[in-house]
C-alpha cells in the first residue's frame, strides 16, 4: 500500500524542514519528500481543512491542505499495564489510545505484574505487541529485581530482548550505591537510566504537593524537595560514573534549575522530560478532592508550572512524555488518600502541548523535537523523523478547530483525567503506523 | 430557617450568617436540654445514620443523643460491625444506607475529603463528624458557642490554640471559625507540628508558650496523638509536656479570666495537667453539653433545606 500525503504543512526538525510538502510512503517507509508546487501568491492557512482520503490503484492520497504533517509522536514514558493489570489497560487498548493521540512509538515502564525485570517478561510484551499492538512498543526494563531497589536486574539479557532503557519508575532507587552501579553497568549498552526522582522518606506517603493548600485540605503533602534532593543526587552520580541519566516527569522549579545547571556545567550526561499536566494545571485541581488530579509527582504551584514552561523553552527539558497511567474508574472513586496516582494521558497530550505553541512558549519545531525527535534520540530508536527511508510513522494534525475533551470517546480504558471538558485545538485526523493508516472524522 | 447547603462539610464552606444561625438555634436547644423533658418532636419521622469509620465515643454518642432529642430515628454503624470489613467501597456502603431511607448521614472517616465525596454522590444530607486531618465542623461550632457563652463576643478575643496543629481537624475548623468571627489567633506548638506556611491564613505562630499565651482570653488545647511519638514530631511525651503541656504555671500567663478548652479525650499529663483540666478556668464539660445543642441545631437546620 502506497500513501501520498499532499499539500500538508510539514515540520520535521530532523531535517530542518518547515514548509508545504508532499510525502510519498511506500512499503511502510518514507519514499519521497518534495516541496508542494504552489502557484504564485503566498499561501494562506485554509479555512476548510480537508484531510479527504481517496484511493486509486493501490495509492491512497490524502489531501492535507491546512493540516500539519509531522513524524509520529514518540512517548518515552507510559504504562500499558499488561501483564498483570489488564483491567486498567492492555497493550491493545493502550496502543490504540496512543494512535488516537498521534503517538506511534511508546516506551512502557516495567511496573507490571510480574515486573519487567527479566527477558521473558520483555519477550512477552513484544510478542503481545506483535499480535495486538497498534503502534511500536519499546519496553523499559527494571533497574532492580522486582523494583525492590536491592539487586540489579539482568540488564544485558533485557537489552538483548529489546529493552531500550532501565527504570524503577513508580519507585525511586533509594540506595545510592545501587543507583551508582546501574549508571555504571548501563554504559555497556549506552542506554539511559531513567530516574523516578523522589526521596521516599521525605515524601513520607504524601498524596499532593506540600504547602498551604495541602494543610487546608488536610491531605498529606510531598515537598518539592523530595524530588529535588534525588535529582541532585542522581546528577552527582551521573558525574561520578559517566553514565547516561534521564530524569522522568520533572515537576518543580528547583528541579528545572538543577538540570539547567548540570547541563550548563557539562559535568553529567543528563536529559529530562516533563508531562503535559505539569505545564497545564496546578495543585488547585486537587481542591474538591478530585482523585483524577492525584498524580505522582504531584501537581505543583503556579511558579513551578511557569518554570517548567521556561525549562521547555530554553531546552533544559528535552522531552514531553505523557506518563500515561490509566486506572479503573472504581479505583479513582472514593477516598483521595487511597486512590492510585496517575493520569490517562495519551489522548490529551498533543492538544495540551500545542497550547504551548499557541501561547508562544515553544516554536512548532521545538514542540515536535520534544514530542518525537528528542525522545527517540534519548532512548536510541530510529523514530521521530520523516527522512527518506525512515519508518513511515506519521501524524496529520488539525490545529485549527476547537473541540472538547470527552473521556467517553477515549480509546484507553483509563478515563482518569483532570482535563475532561477542556477546550483544545490540536488533534490527529490521521495517524500512520506499522504500515496502516488510521483516520478520524 | 435553613442552611444554604444540604450538607455540613466544613467551616471553610460556611458563610458567617450560617454560623450565626447555627449558634442562635443551638441556644434555643440549649434551653430545651435544661428542661425536665429534654425531647422535642421537631424531626419526627426522620432517620439519621452515624457512619463511623474511625473509633469515636463522644462524637458518636453526642450525635446519637442529639438526633434522639429531636425525635429522629438513629442508628450507628462502625467499621468493626459493618460490611466494610468485607471490602465494600465507601460509595456502596453510603448508597446502601441512603437506600434504607437515611435523611442524614453523619460521617467520621480517617481520610480527608470523604464527606465531600459522599455529599457529591448522595441525596441525603451529609454531616462531617471529622474527616482525616481536614475538618471537624461541629466541634468548632460548639467551641464558638461555648466561647460566646463565656465571653459574650468573639470579635477581638485573643485565642491561643496549642498542640498538633498540622494534624488536627479540630484546630483547622476552629481557625476558620474564629477567623470568620473576628478573633485573633495564635498557634503554639513545636515547629514540626506548626508549619510556617500556616501564617498565610492570617494567624501568628509561636513555639514558646510564654509569649504565645501572654494575654490570651481563650486557651484551646488539642489532643496529642500518641502515634506521633517516635515519628520525629517530638522526642518524648515527657519533653512535650514540659514545653507545651498546660500547667497552672503556664496558664498564669493568660488573662485572669481566661477559659481553658479541650475537645477530648484528654491525655492528662501529656498536653494538660489534671489541676488545669479540673480547675476553675476549665469549661471542658460545658463544651460536651453544648455539643449536644449545636448538633441538634445542625440536624434541625439541615432538615429545613430538604423539606
Amino acid at each position: 500500500m502506497n500513501i501520498l500525503i499532499k499539500n500538508g504543512h510539514l515540520v520535521d526538525p530532523s531535517q530542518g524542514i518547515d514548509g508545504i510538502y508532499d510525502v510519498l510512503v511506500a512499503k511502510g517507509k518514507i519514499q519521497e519528500l518534495k516541496p508542494h508546487a504552489t502557484k504564485g501568491k503566498d499561501r494562506q492557512p485554509a479555512k476548510n481543512i480537508s484531510g479527504r482520503k481517496t484511493e486509486d490503484a493501490g495509492l491512497i492520497t490524502i489531501d492535507a491542505e491546512g493540516l500539519l504533517v509531522v513524524a509520529g509522536l514518540v512517548d518515552m514514558h507510559v504504562h500499558l499495564r499488561e501483564p498483570g493489570f489488564e483491567y486498567k489497560e492492555t497493550i491493545q487498548t493502550g496502543t490504540e489510545a496512543a494512535i488516537a493521540g498521534g503517538i506511534t512509538s511508546v516506551c512502557c515502564m516495567p511496573n507490571t505484574n510480574p515486573v519487567n525485570d527479566n527477558a521473558s517478561v520483555t519477550d512477552f510484551i513484544l510478542k503481545r505487541t506483535m499480535e495486538k499492538g497498534f503502534c511500536d512498543v519499546f519496553p523499559v526494563g527494571a533497574i532492580t529485581k522486582g523494583q525492590k531497589g536491592e539487586e540489579l536486574a539482568e540488564f544485558g539479557m533485557m537489552y538483548e530482548a529489546g529493552c531500550i532503557a532501565f527504570s524503577d519508575d513508580g519507585r525511586p532507587v533509594m540506595d545510592s550505591l545501587i543507583m551508582r552501579r546501574a549508571l555504571e553497568y548501563s554504559k555497556i549498552f549506552n542506554v539511559p537510566v531513567i530516574s523516578h526522582a523522589e526521596d521516599s522518606s521525605l515524601a513520607a506517603g504524601g498524596v499532593m504537593n506540600e504547602g498551604l493548600l495541602s494543610f487546608k485540605l488536610g491531605l498529606k503533602g510531598i515537598p518539592a524537595q523530595a524530588e529535588e534532593i534525588m535529582i541532585a543526587r542522581d546528577i552527582a552520580l551521573a558525574e561520578l560514573t559517566g553514565g547516561r541519566l534521564h530524569i522522568a516527569h520533572v515537576s518543580t522549579k528547583g528541579s528545572v534549575e538543577l538540570i539547567r545547571l548540570a547541563k550548563k556545567r557539562g559535568i553529567a550526561d543528563v536529559t529530562a522530560e516533563t508531562c503535559p499536566h505539569y505545564f497545564s494545571i496546578t495543585e488547585d485541581a486537587v481542591e474538591g478532592y478530585d482523585a483524577n488530579a492525584k498524580v505522582n509527582p504531584p501537581l505543583r504551584r503556579k511558579e513551578d508550572l511557569e518554570a517548567i514552561r521556561k525549562g521547555l523553552k530554553d531546552n533544559t527539558i528535552d522531552a514531553i512524555a505523557t506518563d500515561h497511567a490509566p486506572h479503573h474508574r472504581d479505583e479513582k472513586l472514593g477516598e483521595f488518600d487511597l486512590a492510585p496516582s496517575g493520569i490517562s494521558g495519551f489522548e490529551t497530550s498533543i492538544g495540551l502541548s500545542m497550547k504551548l505553541v499557541d501561547k508562544g512558549v515553544l516554536t512548532l519545531n521545538q514542540l515536535i523535537e520534544k514530542m518525537a525527535l528528542n525522545p527517540s534520540k534519548i532512548v536510541g530508536i530510529r523514530k521521530g523523523t520523516i527522512k527518506h527511508g525512515a519508518d513511515a510513522d506519521m501524524v496529520i494534525l488539525d490545529t485549527h478547530n476547537e473541540y472538547t475533551v470527552d473521556t467517553a470517546g477515549f480509546r484507553s480504558k483509563g478515563r482518569n483525567t483532570p482535563f475532561e471538558g477542556w477546550k483544545l485545538n490540536a488533534r490527529p485526523v490521521a495517524t500512520i503506523a506499522k504500515g496502516r493508516i488510521y483516520t478520524w472524522e | 430557617m435553613s442552611l444554604r447547603s444540604k450538607d455540613l462539610l466544613g467551616i471553610k464552606e460556611l458563610e458567617n450568617e450560617d454560623i450565626e444561625l447555627i449558634l442562635e438555634t443551638a441556644s434555643g436547644f440549649r434551653d430545651v436540654l435544661g428542661r425536665d423533658i429534654k425531647k422535642v418532636p421537631a424531626l419526627r419521622g426522620k432517620t439519621a445514620v452515624n457512619l463511623f469509620y474511625e473509633p469515636s465515643t463522644r462524637t458518636r454518642t453526642s450525635f446519637e443523643l442529639a438526633a434522639k432529642r429531636l425525635s429522629t430515628d438513629v442508628i450507628s454503624i462502625s467499621t468493626s460491625t459493618s460490611s466494610v470489613v468485607k471490602g465494600e467501597t465507601l460509595q456502596d456502603t453510603a448508597r446502601t444506607v441512603q437506600a434504607l431511607g437515611a435523611d442524614f448521614i453523619i460521617l467520621r472517616h480517617s481520610c480527608s475529603g470523604t464527606a465531600h465525596f459522599l455529599a457529591k454522590n448522595l441525596n441525603a444530607s451529609v454531616i462531617n463528624a471529622g474527616d482525616g486531618t481536614n475538618e471537624h465542623p461541629t466541634q468548632a461550632l460548639l467551641d464558638l458557642f461555648t466561647i460566646k457563652e463565656k465571653k459574650g463576643v468573639i470579635k477581638g478575643l485573643e485565642v491561643s490554640i496549642i498542640g498538633d496543629i498540622l494534624h488536627s481537624r479540630v484546630a483547622k475548623s476552629n481557625i476558620y471559625a474564629l477567623k470568620k468571627m473576628g478573633a485573633n489567633i495564635r498557634l503554639i506548638g513545636p515547629p514540626t507540628l506548626v508549619p510556617t506556611y500556616i501564617k498565610e491564613l492570617g494567624v501568628s505562630i509561636f513555639s514558646d508558650m510564654k509569649t504565645g499565651l501572654k494575654g490570651a482570653d481563650v486557651v484551646m488545647m488539642l489532643r496529642i496523638q500518641m502515634e506521633r511519638q517516635g515519628k520525629g514530631f517530638f522526642p518524648s511525651t515527657v519533653e512535650y509536656f514540659r514545653n507545651w503541656g498546660m500547667t497552672s504555671e503556664h496558664l498564669a500567663r493568660a488573662e485572669k479570666d481566661a477559659i481553658i478548652m479541650h475537645p477530648g479525650p484528654m491525655n492528662r499529663g501529656v498536653e494538660i495537667s489534671s489541676d488545669v483540666a479540673d480547675g476553675p478556668k476549665s469549661v471542658i464539660m460545658e463544651q460536651v453539653t453544648n455539643g449536644l445543642a449545636v448538633r441538634m441545631a445542625v440536624l434541625y437546620l439541615l432538615s429545613g433545606v430538604r423539606s
